[in-house]
């Protein structure tokens, strides 16, 4: 098992404010737009150095992604941020009219997405977001795995012309992708490469992939790990050339199992090659107040479950 | 005045004819507003009809609600966004003209798809706001029918612009008083649409919307008021189906197409050169 370390943690919401200062810089076109949580999204910095492109929109979170959407009208990449259940749920028909379908270069950006907001419960965990924005079509679905990730993904994607939901989340988590990584949207990361199974996360789940990673190599299993920070569009590709070796799969993701990564691999994995899938996902139900440490455990997404379910995956080839 | 009236009569039989043609789609807020869309594209708004999607440098206008479709399609159309036979295809299959307004097939004039009611201001105020980062003086136009203002996020961005001074926008209001449930004032309690936008801090104004003698004289008033730190809006008095005698004053004529023999009765109505009908 490839040697992944770290020396520090952070949040992957500062990955984004750090890139969005960086990427303001480089390009005059990028706006920000808030609904109230410019600390908490760490958008400060660029409000700071750039106050005539931000925008304060307050609690009104449809009005927000409109103003995005008509931004986009006059040459502006409106970069709007939000918690993940007030930038998709909340706003589902805004950004599939105004943004979606009118095919609107909006950068969709939403913190504290999954159980790993904590403490505020089941209201604002959302875990659904990854499913309602990749049904839409013509939006893109990035969910970066830590700080540099995160940072490079919201540089990138101003490059990129077209809607795109960016999701990321609240707890410092560690930093183990280089500072100077090139973000490729669409294009899977091997982390390890393995012959026993393959698996893929996203998100926050990637590190914990990799602790389950060296747990399944201390009991002599070989995990192919691949880190799938676009979910759509996904890598199919990557899927298969893992799969071909492998033989199973599981997936790993801090989102309900229903319409998450887990169901496109699924997708692919059933037209493609059909294989044996084990999913690390949230049950089918809504989240309570805990620590993140807590809940996830609570909830069935730490490297333990993913190394219980590389084991049942690969009895079941 | 006179060539304004006689392209507001062409607009009103194009409307007709084309939800006639495909028994479908909104004749009675079409034909209540002809007047505004005939006196913003041939009197009021700088633009060209060589389309961009930017509209750098002209006056831009949205529709926010949508279902009004027809009445903008035969205005760009008349005005040279497209050709006027392509009005036949109105809400058919491969159409660039959908039941509801959309940038999805590529129809000149339309910068944002609409339909789903309440979200053309927030879109407007986007738009206009973006003119200002890039210093374009011009402005841009919003329509939102009166039913539609019971939407939320109207009033989320009736909070907003005036908060940041918006005041390169002019919306403006179809006030008809009717929805498809019946009223606005039986169905949604709308109340004194004036007092509740000037304390929201806009600029109101209002104005006769079926009487190009007072309609233009007021858009002109709306554009010398802009620029002066305040969003401007003008609740527009119309008639639900203007022009055709039997679709007036009732909320029946929101969605329904008129049959053969009304169809001739509203053309008769609507006498201009027909030799330009589509």
């Amino acid at each position: 098992m490839k040697e992944y370390t770290y020396t520090e943690k952070k949040d992957t919401r500062s990955g984004f404010g750090d890139g969005l200062l960086e990427v303001g810089r480089k390009n005059p076109n990028v706006v920000g737009l808030c609904a109230d949580l410019i600390g908490s999204l760490k958008m400060g910095a660029f409000q700071k150095e750039f106050p005539e492109r931000f925008f304060q929109v307050g609690i009104a979170e449809a009005n927000m992604m409109g103003l995005a959407a008509g931004m986009t009208i006059g040459g502006k990449i409106p970069y709007t941020g939000t918690f993940a259940n007030f930038s998709t749920g909340r706003v589902y028909d805004q950004i599939r009219q105004s943004i979606a379908y009118s095919g609107k270069n909006v950068k969709i950006c939403a913190s504290h997405a999954g159980l790993t907001l904590g403490e505020d419960g089941a209201t604002h965990q959302i875990l659904e977001d990854i499913g309602m924005m990749k049904m839409l079509p013509g939006m893109t679905v990035i969910n970066p795995c830590d700080y540099n990730q995160t940072k490079a993904a919201t540089i990138a994607i101003a490059e990129y012309e077209g809607p795109v939901y960016l999701r990321f989340g609240r707890p410092v988590v560690p930093i183990f992708t280089p500072a100077d990584q090139k973000f490729e949207i669409g294009k899977a990361v091997m982390l390890n490469e393995g012959t026993d199974v393959s698996i893929f996360a996203t998100g926050h789940l990637v590190w914990k992939a990799i602790l389950a990673g060296k747990m399944l190599a201390d009991k002599g299993i070989s995990a192919e790990i691949i880190n799938i920070h676009t979910i759509k569009p996904l890598d199919a590709e990557a899927v298969l050339a893992s799969v071909a070796k492998t033989r199973c799969v599981v997936t790993a993701e801090e989102h309900n199992r229903l319409g998450g990564l887990g169901d496109s691999i699924a997708q692919v994995l059933a037209a493609n090659t059909p294989a044996p899938q084990e999913y690390v996902a949230v049950n089918d139900t809504f989240g309570e107040s805990g620590t993140p440490e807590e809940l996830m455990e609570k909830y069935g997404l730490t490297e333990n479950d993913i190394v219980a379910a590389a084991e049942r995956v690969i009895s079941r080839k | 005045m006179d060539e304004l009236k006689q392209t507001a009569a062409q607009v009103r039989r194009d409307i007709v004819r084309m939800v006639h043609a495909v028994n479908s789609g909104h004749p009675g807020g079409s034909l209540g507003c002809t007047d505004f869309f005939v006196s913003l594209y041939f009197s009021v708004m700088n633009y060209s009809t060589d389309f961009t999607m930017d509209g750098k440098g002209e006056d831009l206008f949205f529709l926010s609600n949508g279902h009004i479709s027809p009445v903008w399609y035969s205005t760009l159309a008349r005005a040279g966004f497209f050709d006027v036979k392509e009005l036949s295809t109105f809400r058919k299959l491969n159409s660039r003209l959908q039941g509801h307004p959309t940038t999805h097939e590529g129809l000149p004039g339309v910068r944002i798809a609409s339909g789903s009611l309440g979200q053309g201001l927030s879109v407007a105020i986007g738009a206009a706001q973006a003119k200002k980062l890039n210093n374009d003086d011009s402005l841009v136009y919003v329509l939102m029918g009166d039913g539609e203002l019971e939407e939320g996020q109207i009033w989320e961005a009736a909070m907003y612009a005036p908060h940041h001074k918006v005041d390169n926008l002019i919306a403006t209001v179809d006030r008809n008083g009717q929805q498809i449930d019946g009223s606005t004032a039986e169905v949604g309690g709308l109340g004194d649409l004036r007092a509740k936008f000037e304390a929201f801090g806009w600029h109101v104004m209002e104005a006769d919307g079926n009487n190009f003698e007072l309609l233009l004289p007021a858009l002109e008033e709306a554009k010398a008021a802009t620029g002066k730190g305040k969003p401007v809006i003008i609740l527009l008095d119309t008639e639900m189906g203007f022009g055709v005698d039997y679709m007036m004053g009732s909320h029946k004529w929101h969605g329904v197409a008129p049959n053969d023999e009304q169809l001739e009765i509203a053309l008769q109505q609507l006498a201009v050169n027909t030799a330009a009908d589509y």
